[in-house]
Parts: C-alpha cells; structure tokens; sequence
C-alpha cells in the first residue's frame, strides 16, 4: 500500500492558480484506503473547488491511476470533460500523478504528498516496515527490517540511541533492532546477530528504478 | 611521505605499555572563532594522553574534528579522531581517512553518530551508508592496502582503532553483542558512554572481560555541573544513568558549590578506577567545563608524567 497523506487545501488552489477548469482524478487503490483521494475525497475536494470559483469539468476514480495505458484509455473514455479542462488535480500517489503526465499536455497537480511503502495497522494507522531497498535481508533478520524499521538503517545492531525497547527520535517508536533481537532469541537464532554484515549494495535500489520482465507466452505483456 | 612531528606516545603505545590512558575531549566551536578550543587545547594537551574530538557532535554543526585533530598536533597533542558515520558516505569517510593520516593522525574513533533529528540541522537527509562495525572493518580494509571497492591503493593508512560501549544500555544484551562484533571488525579499545554507578560499571566490565580479557577499556566520565543537567541526562540522554546517591550529593550541594562538587565526584570515579583497576584508563567528558579538567586531575591525583 502506498501511504498518502492530503495536501493542505490552500496549497492545491496555490498549485490551480490560473487553471479554472480542472479534471479531479482519484485512485480506487491505494489513496482510496488512505482516504485521500477516494470517491468521497473527489466529491468533497469538486464542491471546495467549486466554493472557491472552479469549474470542475469532470471527476474521475478508477483502480490504478498508476497503470498507464489503464489512464490513457480512461482519459479517451471522457474524452469531452479531460479537453475542456484546463489542468488536472490529482488525489493519487505521486506515481499516479506521473500517469497522469504521460496522458496530458496539460498542467498536472497532486493533490497528495506520497510518503511511504506501509503497512496497514488498522483504518487510517499506517506504518513503515519496507523501504523497497533492492536487496532483501528479512532472511537473516528474522523477517523484521533493519533497514527500514531502524531510523539510520543500519546493519549491525542497535545504536547508542535506543532506550528500553524505544527509538531516541521517538519514543513512540519501536527501536528495529531490539524487536529484531527478540525475535532472533525466541527463534533460537542469535549467531544471525552475530555476524557481521559488511557494507550494503545501494546499487539495487538506485533511482530511477526499472524492471522488464521477459515475456512469459500467455498472459504475459 | 608522512608528517612526522608527533610531540606524545601514540595512545596504542601508551596502552600497550600499561600505562592507565588518561584521555579529554575537545569539543569544537560552531563557526571560526576557535580561540576558546585552542585555549583549551593548550590547558590539557600535557595533562591527558590524548584528545578526542568530537564530530558534529549531538548532530550539530560545528568546525570539523579532522581540522581539530591537525590543530591539537600543531599544538603538541596527541588527537583521537571521532568519525562518524552520518554525515559522509563510504567514499567521504575513505578520503577524509586517507588525508588524516599523512598528516600525523595515528588514532581514530569509530562511532555511528547521533540521529539527525537530535540536532540543529533537523531536515538534513542522514547518510548511514555505514554503521561502526562496518566502518572498522573498512579501516582494517584499507590498512590492509584495499578501499571498500576492493580496489587496489597506493599506500594504506595505519591507525589505533577504537569504538564505543554503552555499560548502561537497556536492554544490555544486544549491545554486549555489538562490543563483540566490534571486537571482531578490529576494534582495538573502547570508549564508554557515560558511566556514573560504578557498582554497574565493574559489573559491566566483568561482562565484557568475559568477551574479550585483552581489548582495553576506558571509562568514559561526564563531568556533572547542575542539578538540571542531571534531571534532563536521566529524562532524556538514552545509556546515560546518574544513581540516586550522586543525586543526593549534588543536591545537598550549597549554592554555587555544584560544579565543585560534580569535580570532586569525578576526581573520586578516576581514583576508584585506578585504584581498583576497573579498567584500562578513562575518558573525561568536561562538556564545556575544559577549564574544569586540570583541576579534576590534581584532585584525583592524577599526573600523566608520573605514570
């Protein structure tokens, strides 16, 4: 799940200046479950749009905004409100937004700030527990990410700033590595600890990703 | 070719030759005004072996600790450089290394450092493209020829590694393994955070004598100057522990008579630690108070050209 969280609403109008016909696209997936760009999200953000002057030419929410062909092909559905619009609002992530980009000329906006890969903990509680590094050590950590659930990510065991189970910079936090100790000792497997791990590969996770996979026959693309 | 103008015996000879390490820290200014550090530096240079410096230390920005280390040589000290694995990524920190070393410095801190949101750069991005034990091994890497590419280099470096334990960390097992890996990634001596209970601390010391009987250990020692320094350590410092006896003591203390008192606790902790051979040496933390340190030492005792 991608974490979003909305954009303050005079931001979004800052971002519309000039643009008074706008198209809202929101995302059934993941900002849905966010509640930041839902069908009651674009609902209410198409009445503040329109308190403030706007005319919303169209609003839109289908399951992944982030699929580009899927927008390109929703963008031809609504043919009619997509041209009359000037700019597009959008209450997706920030990858979404960039579906977005590849489906118009037209000024695109996001409406959203995109924070984080997360876990769902329970209606609108979020949480960090993979950073997408490229290089997965949940094996040796006895599937509780260092890498993530640590604050500085490191590889070796817990720093001078963890405190009774707590992270120094909050102590709301779980400190990763006393969570990952406890696990590594109820299974048994501290010399995982133990070992040193050298240096990671950033390599794996340099910007911008890219993953082609071959095609398989049937079912492939 | 190295500069050669070292005035002191390496802290490696010094340990070597069991010789109990009396170390000060110099902590660096923010900005260039740097007259006060070099007054400090002056007033402790002959009176302890070594002087760590302190890098961006509680992650905020000040003057760096290499720059500091080349100062205290020219002033006849013996530095011990901090080098943190925050700010600088592998390939910084291999530079910054390779430099310290042909100009005299033979001794090197490896730490993790503090989180950036501790500091006065709070939207920093961190680096953490290493971590202390993995900072060791790299310097072993590259005392033994090699960068942390693999890659050949023309000339190594060669210095006296040590890292830092925290005796007073909760929960205390996984850190007495992170004192082993430090062992093993070539951790040659330790620095502890600060210690205030000495009872905790020999037990500590028999818990990592248990590890390893020949790495040595020095205790690190804050000099306490305020009852509202105590108040915030115990709140808020993580691995820092002042016992409620030396609560007491500095509290009963009569007005304008705290600092003297934090001195005199100090002067008795590096006597203790001598006296009962808790440890290898000690680590004076005066935190602002370097003018306090000469004092601390008469008071204990203590004179480095006697020992």
């Amino acid at each position: 799940m991608i974490i979003t969280t909305s954009k303050p609403f005079e931001e979004v109008l800052k971002e519309l200046e000039g643009e008074d016909k706008v198209f809202i696209v929101g995302c059934g997936l993941c900002s849905t479950t966010c509640e930041t760009g839902g069908e009651e999200q674009v609902a209410e953000m198409k009445t503040k749009l329109e308190t403030e002057g706007k005319t919303v030419t169209g609003t839109i929410v289908y399951d992944e905004v982030c699929h580009e062909l899927n927008t390109k092909r929703k963008f031809r559905e609504n043919k009619d409100a997509v041209e009359s619009a000037e700019g597009f609002l959008v209450m997706t992530c920030g990858a979404g937004c960039q579906s977005v980009r590849e489906a118009t000329e037209k000024g695109v906006h996001p409406a959203n700030n995109t924070v984080f890969l997360g876990n769902i903990l329970r209606q609108g509680n979020f949480t960090e527990k993979c950073s997408l590094c490229g290089d997965c050590v949940l094996e040796d950590f006895g599937a509780i990410c260092p890498v993530t659930r640590c604050h500085k990510g490191i590889l070796n065991g817990p720093c001078g700033g963890t405190d009774e189970g707590k992270c120094e910079t909050d102590k709301e936090k779980d400190c990763g590595w006393t969570l990952i100790y406890n696990q590594l000792e109820k299974m048994d497997k501290l010399d995982r600890f133990k070992r040193i791990y050298g240096l990671k590969n950033w390599q794996a996770s340099m910007k911008p990703g890219k993953v082609i996979f071959e095609k398989k026959g049937e079912g492939g693309e | 070719m190295l500069l050669e103008k070292h005035v002191k015996p390496s802290i490696k000879e010094v340990m070597e030759s069991g010789t109990f390490l009396v170390s000060g820290e110099i902590g660096p200014p923010k900005g260039t005004d740097i007259d006060e550090m070099i007054h400090h530096i002056d007033l402790i240079k002959d009176k302890v072996h070594a002087m760590n410096i302190t890098d961006n230390q509680s992650s905020v920005m000040r003057y760096p600790s290499l720059g500091t280390a080349l100062i205290i040589l020219e002033h006849g000290g013996e530095p011990n450089l901090q080098v943190t694995c925050r700010d600088r990524n592998r390939l910084a920190i291999e530079a910054d290394l390779l430099f310290a070393y042909t100009r005299g410095v033979r001794n090197v801190l490896c730490l993790t450092g503090d989180s950036i949101p501790v500091g006065d750069h709070k939207e920093a991005k961190a680096v953490f493209d290493c971590e202390s034990v993995q900072l060791l091994q790299l310097i072993r890497n590259m005392e033994e020829g090699k960068d942390s590419g693999g890659n050949e280099m023309k000339g190594g470096v060669e210095f006296y590694k040590g890292a830092i334990v925290t005796p007073e960390a909760h929960p205390i097992e996984p850190q007495m393994l992170k004192f082993a890996k430090k062992i093993d990634a070539g951790a040659q001596w330790f620095q502890t955070q600060a210690v205030y209970d000495m009872e905790n601390f020999k037990y500590f010391m028999e818990e990592a004598r248990k590890i390893d009987d020949k790495v040595k250990i020095c205790a690190g020692l804050v000099l306490l100057t305020s009852m509202g320094a105590i108040r915030y350590m115990n709140a808020n410092v993580p691995g820092v522990f002042v016992p409620d006896h030396l609560v007491q003591e500095m509290s009963d203390a009569p007005k304008g008579e705290a600092l003297a008192t934090g001195i005199r606790i100090m002067a008795r902790q590096i006597r203790q630690c001598i006296d009962e051979k808790l440890c290898d040496g000690v680590h004076i933390m005066a935190i602002g108070k370097e003018d306090a340190v000469p004092q601390i030492l008469d008071e204990a005792g203590v004179d480095i050209s006697k020992m």
